[in-house]
C-alpha cells in the first residue's frame, strides 16, 4: 500500500523526466491570470505561438484566477532562473515584494495587458492597448464614412463603471466632438453581452421611429454589435446600410457578420500583446536598448474591404 | 513501527521520493531559493492548517477558515487605510475578531449540538460577507512598518530567503506540535476525536475543548489572514477561495484521520510541503496544465483514504487474533 501510494504520487514526475526540455537561446516564463474569457484564452494561444516562432522556451502557468498562484509562479521562476518573466497581473495591487525579487535576481520582468499599482523601476516595460484610443478609432471611420449628412448615433455602453466602458465612450466622443452633424441620441448600457445588446437595441428601434431616425451604431464591445445586429432585422432592416454598425474588440464572429455586410467596421484589441514584449525583451537583452515604460500595442481597424472571410478562418483557432 | 506511524511515515517517504524525482530532472530545485519559497509561498496556508489539523483531530472540520483570511486581510487594509492605527494594534483587533469568531462557533457547535459542517459553512458565508461589506475592491495597504516587516528576511547561501512569514509558520508548527503533544488541551483533542461520549467519561470538559478547539482555529485563520496581507500587501475579499479544502487535503495527505482521534501535526507539515513541490514543479515544467496540482492532490487524497482503511482493517484484524491467542 506505501509502494503503491508513492507511487501515485510519482507517476505524473517521473513522466516527464523523459522528456526534459531542450536547451534554447532564452527562457520566458509567463504568469498568466486564466483561461475567463475568449479573448485571454486567445491571448495565450497567441503568446505560446510567438515564443514557438522565435524559439523561446515558454513557461506557462495558469494562475486561476488567484493572485497568490501568481506569487508562487513568479516566485518559481526566480528560482528557475529564467531570462524574463511575462506577468498579467490579476489584480494591481501587491506585487511590490515579489517584483523586487526579482530585481535582485536582475530578471526583467513585462506586464501584459494590465498595469500594476508599484514603482515604475520594478518593471521593464507594460504592453497594453490604449481603451481611449480604440473609442477614438471607431468614432473617426464613423465621421470619415458619413461626411456632412446628419447622423443621430446609438450607443450600446459596456459595464457600467467598467473602465472598458469608459474609456471606450471617451475616445468616441472627442472624435465626434466638434462635428455638429453627429449626435449620440440614445446611450444605454448592453452589460458586454450578446442578449443585452439585443434587448437594447430593440428598445432603441422602438424609440426612434422603428429605427428609420438611426443612422449609426456605436458598440463598446463586438458581442453586444452582434446581439444588435439580430434586432436591427428582425425590426425588418438591413444592418450595416439602413444602419452603419461599428465595435471594438474583433472577435471572430463580428468578421462573419463584416463578410455577410451586417457589420461595418471593428477595431481589434489584440490579443498578441507577446510580440511586441518579445521585441522589446530581445533588444533589451542583445542591444542594451531599455523600452519606454508604456508600449501601446496597435488598435487595428477592420473593415468589410479587408478580406473578413480570412480574417475569420485565422482568428477561429485562437480559443476565442 | 507502530501503525499510527505509518501514514506519517509513507507521507514523508512521497516527499523525499518526489523531491528526488523532481530534482533529478531540474537540479536548481534544490535550491536554497526554492525551499525558501516553500516556506514563504505556503506560509498562510500552513499557519491555517496546524489550526484545522486540531479540529480535525477532535473529528470536526472547520470551513470558514478562508473566508476569515480574506476578511482578516480586508479588515486589516481598510483599518490601515481609513486610521491611523498602528499596524500591531490592528493585528491584535483582527486576532482578537478571529478568535471570538472561532469560539462562538464553537460554542454554537457544542451547546446547539449541531454539526461543525454546518455550523462552520454558515461561518464560511457570514466571514465573506462581511468582507465584501467592507469593501469589493482590491486596496493596498502602503503602510512603512509593512516595508520594515517586508525586508526582515535571511539571506540563505544560494539568493534564497527565509522570510518573517516563511519563520513565522515554523514557528506556528512547533508550537502545535508542543501543544499537541506535550499539554493536557491537546490530549484532550486526542480523545475528543476518539467519540465525545468515552471523552466525557475520561474526565475531559467537552464543551471547553470544543470551544477551544474551534477558537484555536480561528485565532491561526486570523494570523494566517495576517500573513496573506503582509504577503501581498493588499486587502481584497475575493482573495484565499478555497483555501480551507487545501487545508484539509494537506491535513489528510500528512496522515490524520478525517474521523478523527489519530495523526500528527508534522504530518500536515510534509502534507504542506507535498502541495508546495506539485505547484513548484509544475511551474519549473512550465508546459503542464495547472489544473494537474488539483489532479496530483486527488490522486494523493485518494490514496491515503485506501492506506488509513487499510491500517484500521489490519489493525482490527490484529486484536481479533490477539484477542483469539488469549482465549477470550
Amino acid at each position: 500500500m506505501l509502494f503503491k501510494s508513492a507511487l501515485a504520487g510519482a507517476t505524473l514526475l517521473a513522466s516527464a523526466v523523459l522528456g526534459a526540455s531542450a536547451a534554447s537561446a532564452l527562457t520566458v516564463g509567463f504568469s498568466q491570470i486564466g483561461s475567463e474569457s475568449g479573448w485571454r484564452a486567445a491571448e495565450t494561444t497567441v503568446t505560446r505561438q510567438e515564443a514557438e516562432k522565435r524559439g523561446v522556451d515558454l513557461k506557462f502557468s495558469d494562475a486561476q484566477q488567484k493572485q497568490e498562484n501568481q506569487i508562487k509562479a513568479l516566485r518559481s521562476f526566480i528560482a528557475q532562473g529564467v531570462d524574463a518573466i511575462f506577468l498579467a497581473p490579476v489584480v494591481e495591487t501587491g506585487w511590490d515584494s515579489v517584483l523586487e525579487e526579482a530585481k535582485d535576481a536582475e530578471i526583467p520582468v513585462i506586464l501584459l495587458d494590465r498595469t500594476v499599482a508599484a514603482s515604475e523601476d520594478l518593471y521593464l516595460t507594460a504592453v497594453t492597448s490604449d481603451l481611449v484610443h480604440e473609442g477614438k478609432v471607431a468614432g473617426e471611420w464613423l465621421v470619415n464614412n458619413v461626411g456632412d449628412k446628419e447622423c443621430n448615433i446609438v450607443e450600446l455602453q459596456g459595464t457600467t463603471g467598467s473602465s472598458p466602458a469608459i474609456a471606450r465612450k471617451k475616445g468616441f466622443e472627442e472624435a465626434i466632438a466638434g462635428k455638429a452633424n453627429f449626435k449620440i441620441v440614445r446611450s444605454q448600457t448592453g452589460d458586454f453581452t450578446r442578449a443585452k445588446g439585443k434587448e437594447v437595441m430593440e428598445s432603441f428601434l422602438k424609440a426612434e421611429g422603428g429605427g428609420k431616425n438611426i443612422c449609426a451604431l456605436y458598440a463598446h464591445n463586438d458581442d453586444m454589435a452582434l446581439g444588435a445586429i439580430q434586432a436591427i432585422k428582425e425590426a425588418g432592416l438591413k444592418p450595416g446600410e439602413d444602419i452603419l454598425v461599428v465595435s471594438i474588440d474583433a472577435v471572430p464572429d463580428i468578421f462573419q457578420a463584416l463578410a455577410a455586410g451586417e457589420a461595418n467596421a471593428t477595431v481589434e484589441l489584440t490579443p498578441n500583446m507577446a510580440g511586441p514584449a518579445f521585441d522589446a525583451l530581445e533588444a533589451y537583452l542583445n542591444n542594451g536598448t531599455v523600452p519606454p515604460k508604456w508600449i501601446q500595442t496597435e488598435s487595428k481597424l477592420y473593415t468589410q474591404a479587408d478580406d473578413p472571410q480570412k480574417v475569420y478562418e485565422e482568428k477561429k483557432n485562437l480559443g476565442y | 513501527m507502530k501503525s499510527r506511524y505509518l501514514p506519517l511515515a509513507a507521507t514523508t517517504l512521497i516527499f523525499l521520493l518526489a523531491y528526488t524525482l523532481c530534482y533529478a530532472q531540474f537540479p536548481a530545485m534544490l535550491s536554497t531559493r526554492v525551499i525558501g519559497n516553500l516556506f514563504t509561498d505556503n506560509a498562510f496556508l500552513g499557519i491555517a492548517a496546524v489550526g484545522m489539523t486540531f479540529v480535525i483531530l477532535s473529528g470536526g472540520i472547520d470551513l470558514s477558515i478562508g473566508s476569515v483570511i480574506a476578511f482578516t486581510s480586508v479588515f486589516i487594509a481598510v483599518l490601515l487605510a481609513g486610521t491611523g492605527l498602528h499596524p500591531l494594534t490592528v493585528f491584535a483587533l483582527a486576532l482578537v475578531i478571529s478568535t471570538l469568531f472561532g469560539a462562538a462557533m464553537g460554542a454554537v457547535i457544542h451547546y446547539l449540538e449541531m454539526p461543525p459542517f454546518i455550523v462552520t459553512l454558515a461561518g464560511m458565508f457570514l466571514a465573506r460577507g462581511m468582507a465584501f461589506v467592507l469593501s469589493i475592491d482590491s486596496i493596498p495597504v502602503a503602510h512603512p512598518f509593512y516595508d520594515v516587516l517586508q525586508s526582515l528576511y535571511w539571506r540563505m547561501p544560494g539568493g534564497g530567503r527565509l522570510t518573517l512569514i516563511g519563520v513565522l509558520m515554523l514557528l506556528v508548527f512547533l508550537a502545535g506540535i508542543l501543544l499537541a503533544h506535550r499539554t493536557r488541551f491537546g490530549a484532550n483533542v486526542y480523545a475528543l476525536g476518539g467519540g465525545a461520549a468515552t471523552a466525557r467519561l475520561m474526565g475531559v470538559a467537552v464543551g471547553q475543548t470544543t470551544i477551544a478547539i474551534y477558537a484555536l482555529s480561528g485565532l491561526l485563520a486570523g494570523l494566517s489572514g495576517i500573513v496573506f496581507s503582509l504577503y501581498t500587501s493588499a486587502g481584497y475579499s475575493l482573495s484565499a477561495v478555497g483555501v480551507e479544502l487545501d487545508a484539509i487535503a494537506a491535513v489528510v495527505i500528512g496522515g490524520t484521520l478525517l474521523t478523527g482521534g489519530s495523526g500528527f501535526i508534522a504530518g500536515t507539515f510534509v502534507g504542506i510541503l507535498i502541495t508546495g513541490l506539485i505547484q513548484t514543479y509544475i511551474t519549473f515544467d512550465g508546459t503542464l496544465s495547472s489544473w494537474w496540482t488539483k489532479i496530483v492532490i486527488g490522486i494523493l487524497l485518494f490514496a491515503f483514504i485506501f492506506l488509513q482503511k487499510g491500517i484500521l482493517w489490519v489493525s482490527s484484524r490484529n486484536r481479533v487474533a490477539l484477542d483469539h491467542a488469549h482465549g477470550r
